[in-house]
């Protein structure tokens, strides 16, 4: 497909563009935040204060195994959350952006 | 249980049998997939017609190598609860790819990562950096496999190290070069599944010994070693030591050039996000599969047992598949082993043939002019190169200790290959200088420095104290190569690269013009 450069301008500056490379910009930014956070909070944890996760709970576990599987499951959680904003919001506005520039 | 004796190091017929089955199975498929492989598109890409869910189960087979089944379940079966923290790190970088990597590499890329690094900025020195990068990632991960390979095989089906190391290299150099990746992603799917399945199916035998009471399972490894099974123990002790490790894991799997090239494999960028989904689902089930048959093994065969057949524990989840089901099942689980190392050696080869054609030989020396044929051609030499490679690699390193290869491919693809990925995509003011100079001292401190740590100063060369404190480089590596990258591109801007930066938000954001 072949856009004039003007078009391309066009696109690049309206007020819709603009706000949807803010929006992916944000979540991204955002959950990538969460990811690291928890992981690091989680080693962190384990480097100063191991402790705190061999306390028991119940007769045999600890609270760091469900922490631990906790944090797998969340990742991919986590991943779900970004395909769902993806797949509903993101999409539907760049398919909205794709056809204004497609019917012209 | 107590005097446990396995038959691990003869030659197991069902092992035999299944693993042939594997192997015609996926020569058939490659002789399918040779038909339809005759496009530059069709060998590096599939002509993008893998779906979503398929390139995910095909990623989690890429990612779940020998080492990290039979590895961390060792660690689990020996260390408990340490093993589970290593695993968390190799699935925390997914994540990551999808919401920083994923959609805009689909977007903009053809083939290889470089195409994306190189976009907007002067092709030559780009491509080359960027090679460089990814062929040492390559490498240094071909090193881990081979070798492991080699002794897996060696200590399976009782075959001489150097035939095991042939016959690898063999079988995948046909997946390849007549099924490009067509054939590379099909095996990739099968041995997802049969890892997956003979996983479930050893946890299900595990558990059902305790009526599937999970509680009773680990209530009875903590009474025969100790509570501390279920407690962090000695692997996170330095903080600094497990946040450079955490960065490596993390940032490496985004970086990673074949794991990268199966985003090109797929028809857009939606479904390159399902994948990540797909692929982060499998491999965080498989590593908690994983820590059940971990600790299966401490209970079953137990830690002595394990130590008796292979220091490192390697052979844990082997053990507990004969334990617990017999010749048979022993069989079936070596040979899904050994499924497994093909189907990543030959992703590894894929896309360090990609690097050697697509990236250096059409881009450098051709200038980017080069016929379809033409370009075919020389991708399935570079596959036969990389090929004979891999064999000489598994031979030159037979009976050395290479464990640190898979943490310095992580290092180097977390400190060269990620930083100068995430700048193209998200920097401006990114320049060809900054990428190159970024690239090179990424890579070159990930090596430099990894020789000087605990990892190689003092486990390998016998010296009695480290010159660098970290046994992973990554925390310094990959901080230098985003200040370098940052500072090199600020002190002369390249005007071109801004504008074209711009242009190609359209591409990035919205898909328009994509492959």
């Amino acid at each position: 497909m072949s856009l004039k450069q003007s078009d391309i301008r066009e696109i690049l500056e309206s007020e819709s563009f603009k706000s949807l490379v803010k929006t992916r910009v944000t979540v991204s930014l955002t959950l990538t935040f969460i990811m690291l956070a928890v992981y690091f909070g989680f080693i962190l944890t384990i480097a100063f204060n191991k402790e705190l996760l061999a306390v028991k709970i119940g007769e045999v576990f600890t609270v760091g195994l469900p922490i631990g599987i906790g944090i797998i499951v969340f990742a991919w959680l986590l991943t779900g959350v970004y395909t769902r904003w993806a797949n509903n919001s993101y999409d539907k506005r760049v398919r909205e952006l794709r056809n204004q520039i497609l019917n012209r | 249980m107590e005097n446990f004796q396995t038959t691990l190091g003869q030659a197991n017929l069902t092992s035999i049998i299944i693993f042939f089955v594997f192997v015609a199975v996926t020569l058939v498929i490659t002789y399918w997939a040779a038909k339809k492989t005759k496009t530059t598109s069709e060998f590096y890409a599939a002509d993008r017609s893998i779906s979503g869910f398929q390139n995910g189960l095909a990623l989690a087979g890429d990612y779940m190598s020998a080492a990290s089944f039979l590895g961390i379940a060792g660690m689990v079966a020996l260390k408990g609860y340490d093993g589970l923290i290593y695993s968390i790190g190799f699935l925390v970088g997914w994540p990551l790819v999808m919401f920083l990597i994923a959609e805009p590499l689909r977007n903009l890329g053809k083939f290889t990562f470089a195409d994306v690094v190189a976009f907007r900025l002067r092709q030559k020195p780009v491509r080359i950096a960027s090679s460089v990068g990814s062929l040492m990632t390559i490498v240094f991960y071909l090193i881990a496999q081979m070798v492991g390979a080699g002794a897996l095989i060696q200590i399976l089906f009782g075959l001489p190290y150097e035939t095991a190391v042939i016959i690898v290299g063999l079988v995948m150099i046909a997946y390849v070069l007549f099924g490009g990746m067509l054939a590379t992603t099909w095996v990739q799917i099968i041995k997802a599944g049969l890892l997956l399945t003979g996983a479930t199916v050893l946890v299900i035998l595990t558990l059902s010994h305790y009526n599937f009471n999970i509680t009773a399972l680990f209530s009875q490894a903590v009474d025969k070693y100790s509570d501390a099974v279920l407690s962090p123990g000695g692997f996170v002790t330095n903080p600094w030591d497990a946040i450079s490790l955490g960065i490596a894991l993390i940032l490496g799997t985004a970086g990673l050039p074949h794991i990268l090239m199966r985003f090109f494999t797929v028809p857009d960028a939606k479904q390159a996000r399902k994948s990540v989904f797909v692929a982060t689902g499998f491999i965080g089930y498989f590593y908690i599969l994983t820590f059940v048959i971990g600790f299966g093994a401490m209970v079953f065969v137990g830690q002595e047992a394990i130590i008796g057949v292979d220091k490192g524990g390697n052979m844990a989840a082997l053990l507990l598949s004969e334990a617990i089901g017999g010749q048979l099942f022993l069989g079936f689980i070596a040979a899904v082993a050994f499924a497994t190392i093909l189907a990543v050696v030959a992703g590894l080869t894929l896309s360090g043939a990609s690097t050697l054609s697509h990236d250096l030989y059409v881009s450098v020396f051709k200038n980017g002019k080069t016929d379809e044929a033409g370009e075919v051609r020389v991708a399935k030499i570079a596959t036969l190169c990389i090929g004979a490679l891999a064999i000489g690699l598994g031979f030159a390193f037979k009976g050395q200790n290479v464990a640190f290869t898979v943490g310095l491919a992580f290092a180097i693809a977390a400190s060269a290959n990620f930083p100068s990925l995430l700048m193209s995509i998200v920097w401006k003011k990114y320049t060809t200088m900054g990428a190159v100079w970024s690239i090179v001292t990424g890579a070159g401190l990930a090596v430099i420095l990894i020789i000087l740590s605990p990892t190689v100063w003092v486990d390998i060369f016998k010296n009695p104290e480290a010159i660098f404190p970290l046994k992973n480089p990554a925390l310094f590596s990959m901080t230098a190569a985003f200040l370098v990258g940052i500072v090199v591109s600020l002190m002369k801007p390249e005007k071109e690269a801004q504008v074209k930066f711009e242009d190609e938000k359209i591409r990035t954001y919205l898909g328009i013009g994509a492959e």
